[in-house]
């Protein structure tokens, strides 16, 4: 490759949809309330939720792909969609037994899964809870990009 | 530094084929996109310019001189084309989002001479795209 290589990210998107209910035994019933308010109703609400996954890599010339999203799809399929779509996050998903399920904490739960995928390099994670709310999560780092 | 996107959309053919690898082979990694006679996609694409805006006409760039960039560079060469057998920049080369928007980067850059062409995203559809940079996402951020 010449030297004033470019810089490619792919970007993949994937969709499930799942319920949660943000509340913390740490904060009594009244301070649940509020601070989490429609959302600490106890029996829980849903969202569509859009996730948005960033590789970096060598873009292979014989198959002109970061990554082939064969082995992505899979991959999300496994550590994440299957768990999480269509289920109770505090209920089905181990992660969130303690931890809140904000979607600043999903961003950061499957990060840490989908930072295993062997083929390129995780750059980072992007959640759409609704269509007005968005929060990304690139590591331990500063520096993010939408 | 301000950062300034136009987004345009174009439709294409194009299939996914390396003649290097067996007919198998092509079938395995590229799956439902080696269908020989191709397919195609409603491309979007989002071009981000970076600069400061001019102090007297308040702009980085002048839109209208963007859209005739990308009507001449991108519009006129892609769409209703397919990617494959007209499009010189990509001969050789299989058509992924990641490599159509390099090609992209590299024709537009030279032609903005107002600002700095900081990113390049190509969606091929909704759920896959390619994002281009010269220098890296974590550049000047947006």
């Amino acid at each position: 490759m010449k030297n004033d290589a470019l810089y490619v990210e792919l970007g993949r998107r994937y969709r499930f949809a799942a319920s949660h209910r943000l509340h913390t035994s740490q904060l009594t019933e009244a301070e649940n309330d509020r601070v989490f308010g429609k959302c600490n109703n106890p029996y829980g609400h849903g969202h569509n939720y859009v996730l948005e996954v960033s590789l970096s890599g060598k873009v292979d010339p014989a198959t002109g792909m970061i990554a082939n999203l064969g082995d992505l799809d899979a991959f999300v399929e496994r550590h994440v969609l299957e768990e999480f779509d269509h289920h109770s996050l505090n209920e089905d998903v181990a992660a969130f037994r303690e931890k809140v399920p904000t979607t600043e904490n999903l961003c950061i739960e499957i990060y840490r899964r989908l930072q295993k995928f062997p083929h390129a390099k995780l750059e980072r994670v992007r959640i759409q809870e609704t269509g007005n709310n968005s929060f990304e999560y690139a590591g331990n780092r500063e520096g993010h990009h939408s | 530094m301000v950062f300034l996107t136009r987004k345009i959309e174009f439709s294409a053919s194009h299939l996914y084929h390396n003649p290097n690898l067996s007919a198998e082979e092509n079938r395995r990694i590229f799956g439902k996109c080696n269908n020989p006679h191709g397919h195609g996609h409603n491309y979007t694409l989002e071009v981000t310019v970076a600069g400061e805006p001019d102090p007297v006409t308040g702009m980085v760039l002048d839109l209208k001189e963007l859209k005739e960039i990308l009507e001449r560079e991108v519009m006129q060469r892609m769409d209703h084309r397919h990617l494959n057998y007209e499009v010189p920049e990509l001969a050789g080369q299989i058509p992924t989002c990641e490599n159509i928007a390099q090609v992209i980067w590299r024709l537009l850059e030279p032609k903005i001479t107002q600002g700095k062409l900081h990113r390049v995203r190509l969606y091929e559809s909704p759920y896959l795209f390619a994002d281009c940079y010269r220098n890296g996402a974590s550049g000047a951020g947006n």
